[in-house]
């Protein structure tokens, strides 16, 4: 942008306003550039910026939408740490972010590596981002029936080898690392492309040295593939990690947070305690909470994996 | 200077967002009007029934030009979030069908309009309605919020060709008995029906608890504060109460030995390999494990009359709860009922259309349809012959009334609260993370949020 309006304004300073020399075209182009903002602003303004204050202010009331709310200063935070669903949440969180993302991202960059060295088939890129065009909901109930423990496919199978019925959804310590692993099967292909799209900006030129040097296709992933699609990982990795999150939908449509707590993520309790206890008050402070803790990770992410630099000459 | 000056600008613009947050909101509930014409909106979940009030409101409107009824049918889950967002906005239905476990919090909030007055004024008889479903639909205030549209109970769905191939016949299931200690002739029952997959029925030597093809009685959940259709019907015949009232009570008795030890003889089933574990309850529901032949028997309400009547490839027997340390039976029973939102401009066309919803002539036509017993005494003839059709004995249900063994839904404030608590700690003693002992420290919390 910087080198545009450099180009841009000696040329329009010549038609006119000798004292401010670009003081008009400037104005100009900013009101065009606004121009093309405002739908987005706007959008940005009104369903997120509005509410992201609406709920921080509701985050210090007792707030139950039919009755005006009511200040009660930090009394939610408060609660908030003495709160054991509240830790149990976070928990059962980041386990699911970590299978989620580890899971995701080791898949989604072999699938990457495969689509790139291997095949540029096109009919082979839209098979793999096939599952992300099914709406979640349906990926999720579509895997609960077949994970049922007595009439699920899958345990059929699984009878057939001898194995005695599995409870995915329904055993507490098997319901999050499903759940978790439903969503990896939904979003890899996405996630691969994304990664895909990163590995055709890296020159060619850069593997065909790395032949003549005789350099084996794993060698070239570590010291080629990897470190010059960083800054693409980088992006995708934010992506990835904040919306996984704020996973909700799958637990929804399954287990609803159960059995008991174990499958209670953040996004589902906020849900729970907002829409069906009406505590809108303490709903917005776990999300004002969540808020901090997805900025603080997503800042983290950016500064480690240096994703503003490039290697790529 | 920079900073102080930034300083100074964020504290302002801290203070305008806060009197912007604070200052454009307006609350409390619309009164709304009492209008006596123009087209009502009506909301009901059950889609069953959605072709049986399509003609009460088309009689409606014959018999009342002036009213049109315009009818929304939503599933369960959505139904709830829907109204909910309809309270919100000041767009929900003018009537709508509701339940007795969400009414309190409704009316609590005056979000739904009293009917008493109404009620008197037109010299309305809840003495017509099967006994004990008027009462539930009085309030946490006193006041009665609508008027009974229909009732179930509680029965034992089991498989026939099961039964007869362990040799128990339907004069036995139609005779059990319970108790906490021993499970009575009910536990033999559910013992002789489980098979494993070497076909040792569950009372046999070795049975191998391990591996079953068939288990003697299902499980749907937890049951959570209430256990409905789950547990119940053997906690009533105990002589337990769920609280110090027959409705919105303030404290519970979930720390009482007889529950407690209730829960631990149901969830001994599970040790003992008769019924399946509470993790095997997410995935396909009770009838369709019943009709792949996985669950000999299962407890259920009546308004899955038509769902289990409708199972193909299996043939349905129904039989009542069994008999517990009492001496005698008991099954839970609720009702359901139209209420009318206090926003609604109309609410003069309103409680007309609720009142013909109570009527003889629309529950007559509900009766006929036969898929739900409508709570007029009158029509219960018709609506049995209706049943009847479904192949089912459905004396397992009505004779619970008709012997006056049913028990009040158990209607509670803070509802979400209770259920949040509730569901949380059963969850936890079903799926053997913590003992039915536990249930005492669940039920401190739920009395302190009344306190």
């Amino acid at each position: 942008m910087a080198t545009t309006s450099r180009v841009a304004r000696p040329r329009l300073s010549s038609t006119g306003d000798a004292l401010r020399p670009d003081s008009n075209g400037s104005t100009r182009e900013r009101l065009t550039a606004l121009a093309f903002i405002a739908p987005a602003l706007l959008g940005f303004a009104v369903f997120y910026f509005w509410p992201t204050l609406r709920g921080v202010y509701f985050s210090f009331t007792e707030y139950d939408v039919f009755n005006a709310p009511v200040f009660v200063g930090l009394d939610n935070y408060r609660a908030l740490f003495a709160d054991a669903t509240f830790g149990n949440a976070m928990l059962v969180t980041v386990e699911y972010v970590a299978i989620n993302i580890i899971s995701q991202t080791v898949l989604a960059l072999l699938i990457a590596v495969l689509l790139h060295r291997v095949t540029r088939s096109v009919f082979v890129r839209s098979i793999v981002v096939m599952p992300y065009l099914v709406a979640n909901v349906v990926v999720a109930l579509l895997f609960y029936w077949m994970l049922d423990a007595q009439i699920g496919i899958t345990n059929q199978f699984l009878g057939w080898l001898g194995i005695e019925p599995v409870a995915f959804f329904g055993d507490q310590n098997l319901a999050i690392p499903t759940i978790a692993l439903v969503n990896t099967w939904r979003h890899v292909g996405y996630t691969a492309l994304l990664l895909f799209a990163g590995m055709v900006m890296i020159p060619h030129d850069v593997y065909e040295a790395g032949r003549v040097d005789g350099a084996s296709e794993w060698k070239m992933f570590w010291r080629i593939t990897l470190p010059l699609l960083r800054p693409v990982l980088a992006l995708v990795l934010v992506i990835t990690v904040v919306g996984s999150f704020q996973a909700f939908d799958t637990v929804a449509v399954t287990t609803a947070g159960g059995p008991g707590d174990a499958s209670r993520v953040i996004q589902y309790y906020i849900f729970d305690l907002a829409f069906q206890r009406l505590q809108f008050g303490y709903a917005s402070a776990v999300s004002v909470v969540l808020f901090v803790i997805l900025a603080a990770v997503a800042l983290v992410q950016l500064k480690l994996m240096r994703a503003g630099e490039s290697d790529v000459a | 200077m920079g900073t102080k000056r930034r300083i100074a600008r964020t504290v302002a613009a801290f203070t305008g967002v806060t009197v912007l947050l604070t200052g454009c909101a307006s609350y409390g509930v619309d009164p709304g009007g009492d209008e006596n014409s123009g087209e009502i909106t009506y909301w009901m979940w059950e889609a069953a029934q959605l072709p049986a009030y399509q003609q009460c409101a088309e009689d409606f409107h014959a018999a009342n030009p002036d009213i049109d009824v315009k009818i929304e049918q939503f599933g369960w889950d959505d139904y709830w979030n829907k109204l909910f967002t309809g309270f919100v906005a000041n767009s929900a239905p003018d009537v709508f069908v509701d339940h007795t476990s969400r009414y309190g919090e409704f009316a609590s909030r005056g979000l739904i309009e009293p009917i008493d007055d109404l009620v008197a004024a037109d010299g309305i008889d809840v003495d017509a309605y099967v006994q004990g479903t008027a009462e539930l639909w009085i309030g946490p205030d006193g006041k009665r919020y609508g008027l009974p549209k229909d009732f179930d109970t509680i029965g034992i769905y089991y498989n026939k060709t099961m039964a007869a191939d362990a040799g128990v016949t339907d004069e036995q299931l139609k005779n059990l008995t319970w108790n906490p200690a021993d499970g009575g002739t009910y536990e033999d029952v559910i013992a002789h029906l489980t098979v494993d997959q070497n076909g040792v029925r569950g009372d046999e030597p070795g049975f191998d608890k391990s591996r079953i093809q068939t288990y003697g009685l299902g499980i749907n959940s937890s049951g959570g504060p209430n256990g409905q259709t789950e547990w119940s019907y053997l906690t009533q015949t105990t002589g337990w109460t769920y609280m110090n009232a027959r409705a919105w009570g303030t404290e519970f008795n979930y720390d009482d030995p007889r529950f407690q030890e209730t829960i631990a003889w149901w969830r001994g089933l599970i040790e003992k390999g008769y019924m399946p574990p509470l993790s095997f309850t997410e995935g396909g529901s009770q009838d369709q494990q019943m009709q792949a032949g996985k669950y000999a028997m299962v407890t259920e309400g009546s308004w899955t009359l038509a769902t289990f009547a409708g199972l193909e490839g299996v043939d349905i027997g129904l039989a009542p709860t069994p008999i517990g340390p009492s001496g005698e039976r008991a099954a839970m029973q609720n009702s359901l009922a139209d209420t009318i939102f206090t926003s609604s401009p109309r609410k003069g066309a309103a409680w007309r259309w609720v009142k013909y919803l109570a009527s003889a002539q629309c529950q007559d036509v509900v009766a006929r349809s036969g898929v739900v017993m409508p709570a007029l005494q009158s029509t219960t003839e018709t609506s049995k012959a209706a049943l009847a059709e479904t192949g089912l004995d459905i004396t397992a249900y009505t004779d619970q009334i008709d012997n006056g063994t049913t028990f009040p839904f158990p209607a509670v404030l803070n509802s979400a609260e209770v259920n949040a608590t509730m569901v949380s700690a059963m969850d936890n003693v079903m799926a053997f993370q913590a003992d039915p002992s536990s249930l005492t420290a669940a039920n401190e919390k739920v009395d302190a949020l009344f306190r």
